[in-house]
C-alpha cells in the first residue's frame, strides 16, 4: 500500500540523515553537538503526515526527525549543522536553532521545556484566525518536569487551544533515566486535571502514532481544543553524540531494537519497493550531504547579521 | 503651526497609544494579568476590551513564562503583540523567554522579525517593597536582540509606545509606576510617534551634562533650574532608549561642557551610569575636565514603606551635589 511506502521513505529518510550526521560527527565535520532522534522516527513522522505547511511545530533540542517531518531539506539542514553560511541559521545555531517560518517550524530549542509557552502563541493566533490552523507541541518527559509544562497545559485547556501536546517519552532524561524524573509514571493522565483528553501510545508504531495524531489534530481544527498524546518511544544512542550511554544496560538497549519502528513497518512492504526506497533515500542523502560538505562555511562575516531588523534591513 | 497638545497623565499617554495603534492594525492583541475586564492593575489598559473584544484583549493566568511565549508564539504567526509583565521583578520568571527565545528570534531565522511589546511596570515611587520596585532595565540592556525603552513622562510614554508597537524587534517597554499620574503637554495627533534610539536633549547647557533616566530625568530638571539660579548652565539629556543606546548627542554635549553627571535609580554596580561613564571615557577622555559623577541609590534593596524607599532615591539634592562636585 502506497501510504506504507510513503510512512517508511520518510522515516527512512531521518534515520539516514541522522546515520549520516553522526558519521560527519565523528570525523569531526560538526561543530557543535547534536542530540539524534534514532528510534523516535514514528513520533514525528505519524503526526507531521497530518500537517499543512501553514500548521506550526515546536520543537526541542532532540529535533531533527521533527523537522525533516514537518518539511526541512535534508541540504540546508545538513549545512546548518555543518556550520555552512547555506544552513538554515547561516551555520551559526546548528541542531540546537533550527527555525523556518516559511515551514511553520518555529524552532528547535536549546531549552528544555523552551517552546511549550511559544506554543501557546502560535496556537492562540491561529485560534483567533479566519483559518483552521493547529499547532503541534513537541517536548520529552523532562520537559514535563518544568514550570512551563504546567503554565502552557492549564492555558490551553483554559483558551481551548488549538495545539496538540505530543509528549515524546524516549526513557531517558540528559543522563538518567525516566524514572528519576517523572512523578506518577503516566505523563499523559496529567491532562485531565486540566480538562485536556489525554492518552498514551506506542510511539514506535508508525500508524497508531498517526491515529492518534489524526484524532487529536482533527479535534483542534474543529475548535475542540487540545490533547496531550503521550508517546512511549527509546532513544537508541546517548544523550548526546559522543555519550556513550554507559548507564544503561545492552539488554534494555537490545529490546528496545528489537521494537524499530522501521523495521515493523518494511515487514508490510513487497522486498522490491522498500528496496527502491532504500535506494532513492540513499541516493537523496548522499548528494545532500556532497552538496552540504561542499559550501561554504560559515565566517566570521556573518556573526554580526540578524540581531535587528533596523540595523540589518535598512 | 503648532500641533494641537493636551495636558495628560502618564498612564493616559500609554492607554492612548494601545488604543491609537489597536484601532489602526488590527494584528496588534494585548496579553496580560488583569489587562482585559479588570483594565490594568494601575488602570493603564482600561477600556480596551470594550473597544476591541475578546480575541484581542485577554487577561491570562499568572504564568509569566507563557504570557511572554504568548507574544513570541503570536508575532511568529502573524500578530503584532503587546503583552505585559504586572510588575519589572517579574520579569525574572519570564527570563528564558525574553532572553533565550524572543531576543535570538531574528537571529536563529536568519532574519526574520519579531515584533513584540513586552510592558512592564517598575513600582519605583509606590509602597510595594524589594520584588515589586526593582529597576533591572541594565540586565535586559546587555542582551543582544532586544530594545529596551524607558520613557520619563506621559508625552514620551504615548510617542514611544507607538513607536514600540510598530518596530520589528522585540521591545521591552519599562513603565514607571511613581509617574503614573505625572502630567505633560502631549501631542494629540494619531501619528505622533517619536524614534527608538534616540537621546533626547531635554534642556541646552553649556557647563556641566546631566545625563537621567526615568524618574530621575524630573529631578535632573529641577536640579538644572536650581542650579541656573547659582549662574551655572546645565544640560539635561534622557537617553529614552537604553538598548540601542544612542551616544552622539551625549558625547556632543561633554565635549562642549567637559563635566558629566549620569543620575539613575537602578543601582550603581554594571549600570547605566557605569556604561555612559566607560562611552564617554573612551570616546572624550581629553575633553574631560573633572571625574565623571554617579548618583544612583546606595547598593541595598528596596524597602517596603515609602518614606524609606524614597530616602535611598537620588533627590534634587544629591544630583545638585554631584554637580557642585564637577565644578571648579
Amino acid at each position: 500500500m502506497r501510504d506504507g511506502q510513503e510512512l517508511y521513505r520518510r522515516m527512512l529518510m531521518i534515520r539516514r540523515f541522522e546515520e549520516l550526521m553522526h558519521q560527519e560527527f565523528k570525523a569531526g565535520n560538526v561543530p557543535g553537538p547534536l542530540h539524534l532522534s534514532i528510534g523516535q522516527e514514528a513520533v514525528a513522522v505519524g503526526t507531521c503526515q497530518h500537517l499543512h505547511v501553514s500548521d506550526q511545530i515546536v520543537s526541542t533540542h532532540r529535533g531533527h526527525h521533527h523537522v525533516l517531518a514537518k518539511g526541512a531539506s535534508p541540504d540546508r539542514l545538513m549545512a546548518e549543522l555543518l556550520g555552512r553560511a547555506a544552513g538554515y541559521s547561516r551555520g551559526r545555531g546548528g541542531s540546537m536553532h533550527v527555525a523556518i517560518p516559511e515551514l511553520g517550524i518555529v524552532g528547535t530549542n536549546g531549552i528544555v521545556g523552551g517552546g511549550l509557552p511559544i506554543a501557546m502563541g502560535t496556537a492562540y493566533a491561529q485560534s483567533i484566525s479566519d483559518g483552521d490552523g493547529v499547532t503541534v507541541c513537541f517536548f520529552g518527559e523532562g520537559a514535563a518536569a518544568t514550570g512551563a509544562f504546567g503554565e502552557a497545559l492549564n492555558l490551553a485547556g483554559l483558551w481551548k487551544l488549538p495545539v496538540v501536546f505530543v509528549c515524546e517519552n524516549n526513557q531517558y532524561v540528559e543522563l538518567t533515566p525516566a524514572s528519576l524524573h517523572v512523578a506518577g509514571g503516566a505523563i499523559w493522565k496529567r491532562a485531565s486535571g486540566y480538562g485536556i483528553p489525554g492518552e498514551a501510545v506506542d510511539g514506535n508504531d508508525v500508524r497508531e502514532m498517526a491515529s492518534a495524531a489524526r484524532t487529536a489534530i482533527a479535534r483542534a481544527r474543529a475548535g475542540g481544543g487540545p490533547t496531550l498524546i503521550e508517546a512511549m518511544t527509546y532513544r537508541w544512542l546517548g544523550h548526546y553524540a559522543g555519550d556513550r550511554a554507559a548507564y544503561r544496560d545492552e539488554a534494555e538497549l537490545e529490546e528496545a531494537r528489537a521494537r524499530d519502528p522501521l523495521l515493523a513497518l518494511r515487514t508490510e512492504l513487497d522486498e522490491g519497493s522498500a528496496a527502491q526506497i532504500e535506494a532513492d533515500v540513499a541516493s537523496e542523502l548522499a548528494e545532500a550531504l556532497t552538496w552540504a560538505l561542499a559550501s561554504a562555511p560559515a565566517t566570521t562575516d556573518g556573526i554580526g547579521l540578524d540581531h535587528y531588523a533596523t540595523v540589518n534591513d535598512g | 503651526m503648532m500641533a494641537e497638545q493636551r495636558d495628560i497623565k502618564f498612564w493616559q499617554g500609554l492607554n492612548q497609544a494601545l488604543h491609537e495603534e489597536m484601532a489602526r492594525d488590527d494584528r496588534v492583541v494585548l496579553l496580560g494579568e488583569d489587562v482585559a475586564r479588570p483594565g490594568g492593575p494601575y488602570g493603564v489598559t482600561r477600556g480596551l476590551l470594550e473597544s476591541f473584544g475578546h480575541a484581542r484583549v485577554r487577561d491570562t493566568p499568572i504564568s509569566e513564562a507563557t504570557i511572554v511565549g504568548l507574544g513570541i508564539g503570536g508575532a511568529v504567526a502573524g500578530l503584532r503583540p503587546v503583552v505585559e509583565i504586572m510588575f519589572f521583578d517579574f520579569t525574572m520568571l519570564a527570563m528564558d523567554q525574553i532572553v533565550n527565545q524572543a531576543a535570538k528570534y531574528r537571529y536563529f531565522t536568519a532574519g526574520h522579525s519579531l515584533p513584540l511589546v513586552i510592558r512592564t511596570m517598575c513600582g519605583a515611587g509606590g509602597p510595594n517593597g524589594p520584588q515589586h520596585s526593582q529597576s533591572l532595565e541594565a540586565w535586559f540592556a546587555a542582551v543582544p536582540g532586544l530594545k529596551v525603552v524607558m520613557p520619563s513622562n506621559a508625552a514620551d510614554a504615548k510617542g514611544l509606545l507607538k513607536s514600540a508597537i510598530r518596530d520589528d524587534d522585540p521591545v521591552l517597554f519599562i513603565e514607571t509606576l511613581g509617574l503614573l499620574t505625572e502630567r505633560h503637554e502631549t501631542p494629540t495627533a494619531d501619528e505622533y510617534l517619536l524614534p527608538i534610539g534616540e537621546t533626547k536633549v531635554v534642556r541646552d547647557g553649556g557647563d556641566v551634562t546631566i545625563v537621567a533616566s526615568g524618574r530621575i530625568v524630573g529631578r535632573a530638571l529641577s536640579a538644572a533650574k536650581q542650579l541656573a539660579g547659582d549662574g551655572v548652565s546645565v544640560a539635561v539629556l534622557d537617553p529614552r532608549t537604553l538598548q540601542p543606546l544612542d551616544m552622539e548627542p551625549i558625547v556632543s554635549s561633554v565635549a562642549k561642557t567637559g563635566r558629566l553627571v549620569v543620575a539613575h535609580e537602578a543601582l550603581r554596580p554594571f549600570g547605566l551610569g557605569a556604561e555612559i561613564a566607560a562611552e564617554v571615557a573612551e570616546r572624550c577622555f581629553s575633553e574631560l575636565r573633572a571625574p565623571i559623577q554617579r548618583v544612583t541609590p546606595e547598593f541595598v534593596n528596596v524597602p517596603t514603606p515609602v518614606h524609606l524607599a524614597e530616602a535611598r532615591v537620588p533627590g534634587v539634592g544629591d544630583i545638585v551635589a554631584a554637580v557642585n562636585r564637577v565644578l571648579p
